[in-house]
């Protein structure tokens, strides 16, 4: 291994111009003679819109323009999308509702963008918005997925019925409850997975530009997929033809899954730039950002899963009520369904297995993909049932999970999926070693002389990453394809430039990918660029989320690399005047074998472009190659985290004392890179567990608005986290990459659940337990005991 | 924000001039929640009259039983001075609570004891040692400077110049952070003096901070943890919200004032 090359621990690149300031964020493009926006967004969760009062506002110091959904519609433009077609279980396609980036006569959420102000500054725009006043005919209003499909449910959209977008199922109904007439006990739960607010630390932003002679636009966004942002916009939306809009995605804080989504904000920017002719910026403020970023989970579920007398599992019941809030953002409805109750196996050999997902439209912010979309869900499920069912059965909760491990690869589950590689029992060993399991009963017993309540959980979790086989997401019914794009560059000096359709926002490609690169041509690292985030530069890509960039991302680099290293050594043959056969490329050197003759990898690059010793019959000169990838299969990361907590009974506070992941990525192309990821994930899964609670009050106001309400974790909060992993490569794809990103997200809340309801001898508490909920429970349980 | 004129005060008058001339003109401190308010829109001062840049408004004085601290002190100051941590380390066990890192490098004694913010620390410590807070124009007693929810006696123009602490033989702060603000979810501050031990509450109550007669009284018999067993108090008047109810503030009011006698014991 070298010391930048696959598997080495190499220093971000990019961090130096992050930590120094030097990072070119949205918000830090400013176009010649730019304008700012500024939204008037609904106060209401549930209204119609009387009457907009704008004339004072148009007038007032720097206003270009006031722009109203009245306006928007003139402009013909089509609404905004959901691109994967789910169809409910009798055959009817999902109802999605038309979803205008402003509304003409009804909002639906509170911060839905009502009016869009433009002005010279953007206090200017802010102050004028601040004097529109908007008369609203106030309508009843439901937040509560639960509650959304009662027959006296305030009805959101007419196209739907109910407010039910769609009623899905998997698996087989009939084989699943003869598995469970056959079952010696059955563990039943009801779970409720909490609505979070992602918080990424950038805001969203976005500065469109229109160019009245080419009738070119530009879109500077905070996105996570620039290309699939025009992909929509052109072919949905209908701003422009693809090839007059650009868009690029420059330097991203953060996503998380909130910006994959194409937002009625950045269209509007893109609308108004044409419409007042001059460049338009909105920046979202973190206050907005609460109400206009696409939320993550929400779902209301029951559970049940079957055992035999052995303790075998038969088989899994699940039903699910998934909250899409007021539209149907752009991923959404696969979420819920093929991107859930597909891991719904879990790491388990599970025969039958039956789910249910009713989708709905509720007075909330929009829900879409965040840090795990789906997975997080099903894994919380899965591996609460496991947790309790070990309790009911008085079973060791690691052992009830070992006997029912999937032992055998490929392994068919019931709902889809086909496990490639994987050794589950390995990361549990690990994890129960390093987490000294088998001491714990002794760390509760001294907790317990302090007064505290400790408990232990773990969550064996397994994710599809590496997203996804087009033609198998195509036949589920997405609307694109999701493999991946690379191109790599080699220029005449010999350094690279690799252009790549995947987008980093944190992940840290530029050196990752380049890793690659340098293992591959042993080259040094700091030769090598990473181009990414620009349509007009990278000719189509899919984008980053669900762990994919290194599956899909990076196997498409590998793939023109080798197309790359085919060619040089035909140059190299050329100069070395060598059968092309005999060539062997190694360490950045070309030899021929069986002699002491070689040449460099620079060496190579100049004539393949000065193309002096071959003619242009024998071959084309320039050394440049580009490649699709498209995945044979899902990649599929598992592992086992073990957490830890004490409960201090007095106060309800409960405090992570350890925390422990091994995870299965497959082959690692920088562990420290890594690390991080697990530990991001980890982070979010506990704040999920223990903090975020997304609270909205009866009349659809989101109280939660602030980081004065939302908890979000903190870096003090947690032990020092223990991270390490065990390896399956993974056989699906050229590199034996699975993926990271999520891991952490995904597994760590049913692990902090499972030991916070360990401590509590209880499983009656939701996430999040915050002091306030687990004081509550505790009273419960005084009172009761004071009662018997 | 919206546009506001700056003014940096030469001495006390001046700003108390300043401030007296202006429609509605506001001294500005650390900024640590002016600011905000300001950036949300919720205060729209037409003037700001700094007081940093007042010769003399952050000095750290104790002597004959007292602990005067200026108007202009940071959290941070506060917390690290060795002066304070001698005489009064639970002053600078509360002072370190406060925030983060950067709200305690800003935000200021004064500032905060005139915000009154009814889930600030200071009120607590204030009202509880029986503080003298110093104004341009004369003398308060803690228990009379906090009148109501971000309410205080102090008048447009007056400034408040420093706070004086009496040296109790024991002191000690417990505070429950809301988990989402980290402000004081319940704070408690405990101290005894020869004659008297009072106990004040913040963050619990609906209209700021109070005194708990019931647990002063006990602990005046007998300044133990175990005085205060069995005591409770009513949920009247307290604060309800999505972090806590009023049952559960008025339980951790007990739990942390028995834990700040325990600390204050040693
Ligand atoms: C993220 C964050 C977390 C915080 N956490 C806590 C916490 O845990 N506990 C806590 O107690 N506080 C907390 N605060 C508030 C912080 O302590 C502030 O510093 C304090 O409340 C105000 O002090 P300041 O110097 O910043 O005052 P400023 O913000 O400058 O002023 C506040 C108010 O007081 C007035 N004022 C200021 N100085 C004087 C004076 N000398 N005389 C008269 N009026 C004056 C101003 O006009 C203004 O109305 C937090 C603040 C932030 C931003």
């Amino acid at each position: 291994m070298s010391a930048t090359g696959i598997g080495a621990s190499v220093r971000r690149k990019e961090d130096f111009r992050f930590v120094t300031g030097r990072g070119q964020y949205t918000a830090d493009i400013a176009r010649p003679g730019q304008a700012h926006l500024y939204f008037v967004r609904s106060t209401h969760a549930h209204a119609k819109i009387l009457r907009i009062h704008a004339g004072h506002a148009s007038r007032m110091p720097g206003v270009i323009a006031v722009l109203t959904g009245e306006d928007f519609a003139a402009g013909k433009l089509g609404s905004l999308v959901c691109g994967w077609l789910i169809h409910s279980k009798d055959g009817t396609p999902m109802k999605m509702a038309p979803h205008p980036a402003l509304p003409v006569d009804r909002v639906r959420h509170v911060g839905e963008p009502v009016v869009a102000v433009i002005a010279e500054r953007a206090d200017q725009a802010r102050d004028a918005a601040e004097a529109i006043s908007i008369d609203y005919e106030e309508l009843p209003s439901v937040v509560d997925p639960a509650k959304a499909q009662a027959p006296d449910a305030p009805q959101i959209h007419e196209v739907a019925p109910n407010n039910t977008i769609y009623q899905w199922q998997l698996g087989d109904p009939a084989a699943t409850e003869a598995a469970f007439a056959r079952a010696a006990s059955v563990t039943a739960i009801d779970l409720v997975n909490n609505r979070l607010i992602p918080n990424a630390m950038e805001t969203r932003a976005a500065v469109a530009e229109y160019e009245p002679g080419t009738e070119q636009f530009t879109l500077w966004n905070t996105s996570q997929n620039p290309h699939v942002a025009r992909l929509v916009l052109s072919a949905f939306v209908g701003i422009a033809p693809e090839h007059r809009l650009r868009v690029i995605a420059p330097d991203v804080g953060g996503g998380f899954g909130s910006k994959i989504f194409i937002y009625p904000e950045e269209l509007v920017a893109l609308w108004a730039a044409k419409t007042v002719r001059r460049p338009v910026k909105w920046t979202s403020e973190r206050s907005e950002a609460f109400v206009a970023d696409a939320h993550g989970r929400d779902h209301v579920t029951r559970a049940e899963l079957a055992f035999d007398a052995e303790g075998k599992i038969l088989g899994l019941k699940v039903k699910t009520i998934a909250n899409l809030g007021a539209f149907m953002s752009t991923f959404s409805s696969s979420v819920p369904t093929y991107l859930y109750a597909t891991l719904l196996s879990g790491q388990y050999d599970i025969p039958a297995i039956f789910c249910e997902v009713d989708a709905v439209y509720t007075n909330t912010v929009p829900v879409d993909a965040y840090r795990g979309a789906g997975r997080p869900e099903a894994t919380f499920v899965v591996e609460r049932l496991m947790e309790v069912s070990a309790r009911r059965l008085g079973v060791d909760p690691a052992e009830l999970r070992r006997k029912n491990f999937v032992k055998n690869f490929p392994h068919q589950t019931p709902v889809i999926m086909n496990y490639d590689a994987g050794d589950y029992a390995a990361s549990l060993d690990k994890a129960l070693a390093l987490a000294d399991y088998a001491g714990f009963p002794q760390r509760k017993r001294e907790a317990a002389g302090r007064g505290k309540l400790r408990g232990i959980g773990l969550s064996a979790y397994i994710e599809a990453c590496g997203i996804a086989p087009s033609q198998a997401v195509g036949s589920l019914g997405a609307g694109v394809g999701l493999w991946e794009s690379a191109e790599v560059r080699v220029n005449p000096t010999g350094t690279v430039e690799v252009l790549t359709g995947s987008h980093s926002h944190g992940q840290g490609h530029e050196t990752t990918f380049a890793q690659l690169v340098s293992h591959r041509l042993g080259i040094p690292i700091d030769n090598i660029a990473v181009v990414h985030g620009d349509t007009d530069k990278v000719q189509f890509g899919m984008g980053t989320y669900g762990s994919r960039s290194g599956a899909v991302g990076m196997s498409a680099i590998s793939k023109a690399l080798d197309k790359v290293e085919t060619k040089a050594k035909k140059v190299a043959a050329h100069l070395m005047e060598a059968s092309e056969a005999d060539i062997v490329f190694e360490d950045g050197k070309f030899t021929v074998a069986g002699t002491d003759k070689a040449v460099t990898f620079g060496e190579v690059a100049l004539n393949a472009y000065i193309a002096h010793k071959f003619s242009g019959a024998e071959l084309e000169p320039g050394l440049k190659e580009g490649a699709f990838y498209d995945p044979v299969n899902f990649t599929f990361p598992a592992g086992c985290h073990v957490c830890e907590v004490e409960i201090d009974p007095e106060t309800g506070r409960t405090d992570v004392v350890n925390f422990t992941a091994v995870d299965d990525f497959g082959n690692v192309i920088n562990p420290m890179i890594v690390e991080g990821q697990v530990h991001g994930g980890i982070v979010q899964g506990i704040g999920q567990a223990l903090m975020e609670a997304c609270v909205y009050d009866e009349s659809g106001q989101l109280v939660t608005g602030s980081y004065n309400d939302y908890r979000m974790p903190r870096a003090g909060d947690f032990p020092p986290l223990v991270v390490d992993t065990t390896v399956t490569p993974c056989p699906s794809n050229p590199l034996g990459i699975k993926g990271c990103g999520e891991a952490g997200a995904i597994a760590a809340p049913a692990a902090v659940m499972n030991a916070v309801t360990d401590a509590l001898g209880t499983e009656d508490i939701a996430m999040p337990a915050t002091p306030l909920a687990v004081w509550t429970v505790l009273q419960r349980q005084a009172h009761r005991e004071a009662a018997e | 924000m919206y546009d506001f004129t700056y003014h940096k005060a030469a001495s006390l008058d001046d700003a108390a001039k300043l401030l007296a001339s202006a429609v509605d003109a506001k001294p500005i401190a650390g900024g640590q929640s002016l600011l905000p308010m300001m950036k949300f829109r919720l205060a729209s001062p037409s003037d700001l009259v700094d007081l940093g840049t007042i010769a003399g408004l952050d000095r750290i004085e104790a002597e004959g039983g007292t602990l005067t601290l200026g108007a202009m002190c940071r959290h941070g100051a506060v917390c690290t001075s060795e002066v304070v941590q001698k005489t009064l380390p639970a002053l600078a066990h509360l002072a370190g609570l406060i925030g983060d890192p950067a709200v305690r490098h800003r935000g200021t004694l004064g500032g905060s004891l005139a915000n009154n913010d009814p889930t600030a620390d200071y009120p607590a410590a204030a009202v509880s040692l029986g503080a003298t807070i110093v104004t341009s124009k004369r003398e308060i007693a803690a228990e009379d400077f906090f009148t109501g929810l971000f309410e205080t006696a102090l008048e447009p123009d007056e400034i408040v110049v420093a706070a004086r602490f009496p040296v109790p033989e024991k002191a000690a702060y417990e505070k429950f952070r809301n988990p989402a603000s980290r402000y004081a979810m319940v704070g408690v501050f405990v101290a005894k003096f020869p004659d008297v031990v009072r106990v004040a509450v913040t963050g619990a109550g609906a209209s700021g901070v109070f005194r708990v007669p019931s647990f002063e009284e006990a602990l005046s018999k007998d300044f133990s943890a175990d005085a205060l067993k069995g005591l409770s108090i009513s949920t009247d008047g307290l604060a309800g919200d999505i972090h806590a109810s009023a049952e559960y503030r008025a339980h951790l009011v007990g739990v942390m004032a028995r834990r700040a006698v325990a600390a204050a014991n040693g």
